[in-house]
């Protein structure tokens, strides 16, 4: 552990001896963990998950870094937390059988209790030193302080806390000690802002009906860290906080490339395809065939055995397996084989940061070449625009850190992208971007397709004919009628016209799928 | 758990028919500090004046029995307990307000 502190602080100038928690995301925050032989504050409201973090901090103690610890309950009954944390997959009966962590619930009813005359609370540190002394404790949980110093007249806990917190110091015991936020004492006096060195804040809010916990550090005495609110999630697996910190600066960038899937796309886009770790978006209004392509690009990439995700937002999987069989993409047989995955979700099942978090999961497990978003604009629905943008760009960056190739499907309602800005506001962060749309030939509807902007490469500025087929999709010129032969220039002014003022003919020509 | 509040519950019960009515009480406290060295003083002054010949006073110091402290719940020092006359009753702090802890043990 120490050596992996060296690692990281290598960079810093000086070393602050940290204690790795364990908790996906809050070591990167922190910069490798909670302060060490320190107590830590953990503030939140009722159900932010201050307990299950808590929990989460001892649990990884014992089982990764072998250290034993101590949880005092204040608020609920041993029997009673090892029940709530059996759902996580916490086996504590097991820690509990070799004496590698100590539940000890200790309770301070101020109605049974009549104060005489001066006091302190020396009770609690004797009782607290024979449990680290139990198990040989490294570190310390105690949950939750409000409810201990509950009805306790303030001078006293003022004094207690200030005792508690440099007796935590001298058992040189790594402490987390958990409390309610805003009403209570704490934040009520300021005591937190002057006594403890790393003061981390849980939080629960809900926007839109969709309820999303975050996580945000308040102070970190003599350590450097993140200052964002960053989103967390708890599930089976505990708890897991998507830091997405900026390394976009450090990403090497490939010079390798990664087919389209579609021969002729790859021509025009230099002749070899998209840049692997690289962004795309696929734009297009309703039943262009953004699903299509995304579905030929992740076909293709299953056929040379690389693995994917596909991440539905508006299809359920059997629906696109079953609309790209339609088309010549049979993708059961990579589903099967472990190479293709999908991710289904709704997106208004929780926001945005979830889903990405949900994904980034996925990706940790299986890490795959590339990644499908289908499509990102129904996630837009959930939260105010630059929200998402920062999200989103926080997400690609962290996907190029992987070099993993991205593409997302962005469905733009009928108009112009001048009018979605929401649109534009992800077309410049990605290095690719291919718009399809249907455009008016020869009193025809026609799926077009051409790449708008693709980075670093020579593209064509071509505009296609996009044709979708039971053996795929090809791409052929726009060919025009017998008369027609339209000139060159005439030719460009029309292909002008579809790509920026095409309004009346996409609106008047739109089909369903 | 249950099982030492069980065999807590009969010390009183003994204790009646050892002594009619008298008062079993419990002083945890912590060393010497001066809370504690306080309570003690201020206890023993109660007893001699109020309680003469009808009590059992029992002095915890949870230093040198911390498994006690456990058993007894105790976070609050010095706290007295009066285990009978029933219902127990806790007072925490080093008994300066004798008027509170008069009245608290029903003596007033």
């Amino acid at each position: 552990m120490k050596k992996l502190k060296e690692n990281k602080s290598d960079t810093k100038h000086f070393n602050f001896p940290k204690s790795l928690t364990g908790i996906q995301g809050l070591d990167d925050i922190t910069l490798g963990g909670i302060p060490k032989n320190r107590p830590t504050l953990l503030l939140g409201n009722t159900g932010c998950g201050k307990t299950i973090m808590a929990m989460e901090f001892l649990v990884n103690g014992i089982e990764m870094f072998d250290e034993p610890g101590v949880f005092i309950a204040f608020e609920e009954k041993t029997d009673e937390l090892v029940l709530n944390v059996k759902s996580l997959n916490y086996d504590l009966n097991k820690h509990l059988a070799n004496n590698k962590i100590y539940i000890e619930h200790m309770h301070l009813n101020p109605e049974e209790l009549r104060q005489t005359g001066k006091y302190d609370l020396e009770g609690l540190f004797v009782r607290l030193g024979q449990a680290i002394n139990k198990v040989k404790a490294k570190r310390v949980v105690l949950d939750s302080l409000d409810t201990l110093f509950h009805g306790l007249d303030y001078k006293i806990l003022r004094s207690e806390f200030k005792r508690l917190l440099s007796w935590l110091k001298e058992k040189e015991v790594t402490a987390i000690i958990t409390s309610e936020i805003g009403e209570t004492f704490l934040t009520r006096q300021g005591l937190e802002e002057y006594v403890a060195d790393c003061v981390i804040a849980l939080d629960n809010r809900i926007t839109n009906q969709i309820t999303t916990r975050r996580l945000r550090i308040i102070k970190y005495r003599g350590s450097i860290h993140g200052n964002n609110e960053y989103p967390f999630l708890i599930d089976e697996k505990g708890i897991t906080i998507f830091p997405i910190i900026s390394e976009a600066y450090q990403q090497e960038s490939s010079s390798q490339r990664i087919s389209s899937g579609i021969k002729d796309l790859d021509e025009m886009l230099g002749k070899k395809g998209f840049y692997a770790g690289s962004s795309v978006l696929v734009s297009g209004t309703a039943g262009t065939g953004k699903t299509s392509l995304a579905a030929s690009f992740a076909f293709s990439v299953c056929q040379a055995e690389k693995c994917c995700l596909f991440c539905a937002f508006e299809e359920a999987p059997n629906q696109v397996i079953r609309n790209m069989k339609s088309i010549g993409f049979h993708l059961v047989p990579f589903i099967k084989s472990g190479i293709l995955t999908f991710y289904y979700s709704r997106p208004t099942l929780q926001n945005l940061e979830l889903h990405f978090l949900a994904i980034k999961k996925i990706i940790d497990e299986i890490k795959p070449t590339v990644v499908i978003l289908d499509p990102i604009t129904n996630l837009m629905t959930e939260g105010p625009n630059s929200d998402i943008r920062s999200m989103l760009t926080r997400f690609v960056d962290y996907l190029k850190t992987l070099h993993i190739t991205v593409m997302f499907t962005a469905a733009i309602t009928v108009g112009s992208i001048e009018r979605n800005p929401s649109d534009e506001g992800i077309s410049s962060m990605v290095d690719t971007w291919i718009m399809v749309q249907d455009i008016e030939v020869n009193a025809e509807r026609t799926r077009s397709l051409c790449v708008m902007k693709s980075r670093g490469m020579a593209h064509s500025n071509e505009v296609r004919k996009f044709k979708i087929s039971s053996t795929g999709i090809a791409l052929s010129p726009i060919i025009l009628d017998e008369e027609g032969s339209l000139s060159d220039s005439k030719r460009r002014i029309k292909e002008h016209l579809n790509l920026s003022t095409s309004k009346e003919s996409i609106g008047l020509k739109e089909t369903p799928q | 758990m249950t099982n030492k509040i069980l065999k807590k519950s009969t010390v009183p019960m003994e204790a009646e028919g050892a002594g009619e009515g008298k008062f079993i009480l419990r002083l945890f406290v912590t060393g010497i500090l001066p809370n504690s060295a306080r309570a003690i003083k201020n206890m023993n002054a109660i007893c001699e004046q109020y309680l003469k010949g009808k009590y059992e006073l029992e002095i915890i110091d949870i230093y040198q029995q911390p498994s006690l402290a456990i058993t007894e719940e105790i976070l609050a020092v010095p706290v007295l307990i009066k285990k009978f006359p029933l219902p127990e009753v806790r007072m925490i702090g080093d008994l300066s307000n004798i008027d509170d802890v008069l009245k608290e043990l029903d003596l007033k």
